[in-house]
């Protein structure tokens, strides 16, 4: 205990430091943001895509919230405690919070969303899947008890994966009618106010929020314009002052980011680390042939596509993992760009010119080229590739039909192998119809006991090895070739302040946000 | 024909039409000499501007590739696609229209009805929606604007047909026993012809048109490099790189026009009304 206090005591001497050198956060303000595309619903127990979860994530609030290092942070769970074996959670709720609509925040709503987003929320579920039992012995108290140990569980509870939903609006009636997901209800520290479709959506200040002295900032206003060059103009004429990771052309970046008074960050992803790679079909083709597929991993100039795609953005893969991901090891085979020991591998695989159809991700311009960049890094080695062209859903179709030799994705990683790395490789996840499993066909039983064997294992420097040997075997049999960790740039006016503070980034950002006037 | 290609080049607009195609034709068939690189090959580094580089006088694009090399390569495509897709709905449009025309009767109504049924779509929209269903390659694209550029030629022929079946000399044909498709090969298309080639010259230059507009919006083949996907792929950089849009921009305009001064320049030549003061 008396630990804690010399702790609180040096966090404030801190913070009453820093108040008194630099210029504290100021309150008030009004954040003009861009959100793209228009979310369907702002219920994010209902509806958890990418612009969803960025609006909403200010209206919800999950029990933990994480740091950049993925670390957890209080969030409505002000502390939490595992027990010696890993199998049972206990958390502590911050007291005295309430909803939206001035009802108490309690341990029973904790019960009631697991059991609502149990039956809506498809990752939560799989999350849940070795939960045991959840109890709550008082109001404040939430107990999970797990079938066995299961090491990523201290990382499901960010506000997207399992918000907190308020069980006396929707106990007893049917989710996806009730009429209130049309004015969704929180704890966060922002509630909604106003959503004119097509147009914007407005986010005001919650007066009782449970931190006190938060939130800052006023008003949010999160603005719907679907073209990608209108958005841009937008910003540079001060409609707006937030551009989300995402939300203009790579090639705008560079040109917004030399204007007045604007700061550009890449932070705020590591939860989510999207992770890009190429899908190489393990089941025929020349794809089939591991020698075939290390000698592309030789032949693409990553680092040319980060530098002229990405304006520099991201980082080059070195294998599934992204290096944000907890127990990522840089210790396996190396994969420089090097055309010349590509043909040599390519002789030795005995590739003889077959034709290679490879699909780009129809996501835009800078997809295409980064296509047509690795096209021509094959077809400098030899390689005979035909481009595909197809729209979003004759991408999808192609990728879960397996009716490809190469083709690029990305896809979110969510903070831990067990819970985003190992679906793209274990070969349970080998079924048609999904663009997010193991694609590729790829099949090594080896690889699927060390995954079955890592998401349960404890303590967790037993996890680190078993992943330090999954990643080493991984990499040397390229089932995939990994591309880029990319890096969506969050661009702002630097007098927004605070922003991106979290791992989860601007999706609960603006809870310590605040304006410099 | 020989004196009409005389008052073609007579033509001061003709004459520059043609003098255009024939150096667009010729860079299309030995540019690919002069740089036997692929347009696709990253060659220098990014928005390199023009006129910088002796070896780049038009500069690189978002990738670093050679805007020269792509205008280049752009030019085979373009013709190509212009010459086989009009010969494409000739061979669709003059057989129907003639049949239609000579005919008439029943035949000629079912026949019109069905053309403007493909009329009254607008035809750029059938172009997409045609080529997206079939995938975008060179062969979908050729066959969707054959598709939707054939109906005004049947028209065209339609029209003419039915005016010189009534004249003395096809009348004598019939009289004289010969069968119906004689008739129209040997007798009547000759005579319809000189509309259709001023129809055809305008056609080409469509057609380039709607491949550069197609390739523009992302439906080009993916393969090949076309002035209309560097147009398009340009487009998205144009406040930081003009020089990437600018330069294809400039070849479509230049060819289409020459099209359109030898279409002008032919019917010229061909019309004897307004032949005749020239001769």
């Amino acid at each position: 205990m008396s630990k804690r206090k010399i702790l609180i005591s040096l966090a404030t001497t801190f913070l009453l430091s820093t108040a008194a050198v630099a210029e504290g956060p100021k309150a008030g303000g009004v954040v003009n943001a861009v959100i793209q595309p228009e979310p369907p619903s702002l219920m994010m127990g209902l509806v958890q895509n990418g612009p969803t979860q960025m609006v909403a994530g200010n209206i919800y609030e999950g029990l933990l919230r994480y740091s950049p290092k993925l670390d957890p942070l209080p969030g409505l769970a002000e502390s939490w405690s595992v027990s010696e074996d890993g199998k049972v959670y206990t958390f502590k709720l911050v007291k005295g919070v309430t909803w939206h609509d001035g009802k108490p925040f309690t341990s029973a709503d904790v019960l009631f969303s697991i059991e609502f987003l149990k039956q809506t929320h498809a990752r939560a579920r799989g999350n849940l899947a070795q939960l045991d039992k959840v109890e709550a012995p008082d109001e404040s108290t939430v107990v999970f008890t797990l079938k066995q140990p299961f090491g990523p569980f201290i990382g499901i509870f960010e506000v997207g994966s399992l918000p907190m939903i308020p069980k006396h609006i929707y106990e007893g009636t049917d989710f996806k009618t009730n009429p209130a997901n049309n004015t969704p209800i929180g704890t966060g520290p922002f509630m909604f106010r106003e959503w004119q479709k097509g147009s914007f959506i407005r986010l005001v200040k919650n007066p009782s929020y449970h931190v006190k002295g938060k939130p800052n900032i006023d008003d949010i206003y999160w603005h719907v314009i679907p073209d990608a060059a209108a958005r841009s103009v937008a910003y540079e004429t001060g409609k707006v002052d937030v551009l989300p990771g995402g939300s203009v052309e790579n090639f705008d970046v560079p040109r917004l980011s030399k204007l007045k008074n604007t700061c550009v960050t890449g932070a705020g992803w590591e939860f989510f680390s999207p992770h890009s790679w190429l899908w190489l079909n393990n089941r025929s083709g020349p794809t089939a042939n591991k020698k075939f597929r290390q000698a592309l991993m030789f032949a693409i100039d990553r680092n040319m596509a980060k530098d002229v795609v990405w304006n520099g953005l991201g980082k080059v893969a070195t294998g599934p993992s992204g290096s944000a991901i907890k127990y990522y090891t840089s210790a396996v085979p190396k994969y420089d760009y090097d055309p010349a020991k590509a043909k040599a591998l390519l002789k030795e695989a005995g590739y003889a010119g077959e034709k290679v159809r490879m699909l780009p991700l129809p996501y835009g311009e800078t997809w295409q080229r980064w296509a047509e960049m690795v096209r021509q890094n094959l077809q400098d080695v030899g390689i005979n590739v035909e481009m595909i062209a197809t729209d979003v859903p004759g991408w999808n179709q192609k990728v879960s039909e397996w009716d490809y030799d190469i083709a690029f994705t990305y896809l979110y990683q969510y903070g831990d192998p067990a819970l985003g790395v190992g679906r793209n490789y274990v070969s349970t996840q080998i079924a048609k119809g999904s663009p997010f499993n193991n694609v590729e066909g790829y099949s090594n039983p080896e690889i699927d006991k060390l995954f079955a064997d890592g998401a349960v294992a404890f303590p967790d420097s037993a996890r680190e090895e078993i992943y330090a040997k999954a990643q080493k075997i991984l990499v040397e049999d390229v089932p995939v070739a990994w591309m880029l960790e990319l890096q969506f740039p969050t661009i702002t006016r630097c007098s927004v302040k605070n922003l991106i503070t979290t791992g989860i980034g601007v999706n609960d950002g603006f809870r310590d946000a605040w304006i410099e006037k | 024909m020989k004196q009409a290609s005389r008052v073609l080049l007579r033509n001061p607009g003709g004459l520059i039409g043609v003098t255009i195609l024939i150096i667009a034709v010729a860079v299309a068939l030995f540019g690919p000499l002069l740089f036997p690189a692929s347009p696709w090959r990253m060659v220098q580094r990014p928005f390199l501007p023009p006129f910088t580089l002796a070896g780049f006088p038009l500069g690189t694009d978002a990738l670093g590739r050679d805007v020269m090399a792509g205008i280049i390569y752009g030019a085979r495509i373009s013709l190509l696609v212009g010459l086989i897709s009009t010969l494409a709905s000739l061979a669709v449009g003059i057989p129907l229209g003639a049949i239609a025309g000579y005919f008439g009767g029943k035949i000629d109504d079912a026949l019109m009805r069905f053309t403007e049924f493909f009329q009254t779509v607008p035809s750029f929209a059938l172009a997409i929606v045609l080529v997206a269903i079939m995938q975008p390659s060179i062969v979908s694209i050729v066959a969707a604007i054959a598709i939707v550029s054939w109906p005004p030629v049947a028209r065209l022929v339609r029209g003419e047909v039915l005016s010189l079946r009534t004249r003395e000399y096809v009348q004598a044909a019939v009289v004289t026993g010969q069968t119906n498709w004689w008739i129209i090969w040997r007798e009547i298309l000759p005579n319809a012809l000189s509309p259709v080639i001023v129809l055809a010259s305008l056609m080409v230059a469509t057609a380039i048109l709607l491949e550069s507009s197609l390739s523009f919006l992302g439906l080009g083949d993916p393969n090949l490099m076309s002035w209309g996907y560097m147009v398009g792929a340009g487009r998205t950089v144009i406040r930081q790189a003009w020089w990437i849009t600018v330069f294809p921009g400039i070849a479509i305009l230049v060819s289409v026009l020459a099209l359109n001064l030898i279409g002008e320049g032919l019917n010229d030549a061909l019309n004897p009304r307004l032949a005749k003061g020239g001769r």
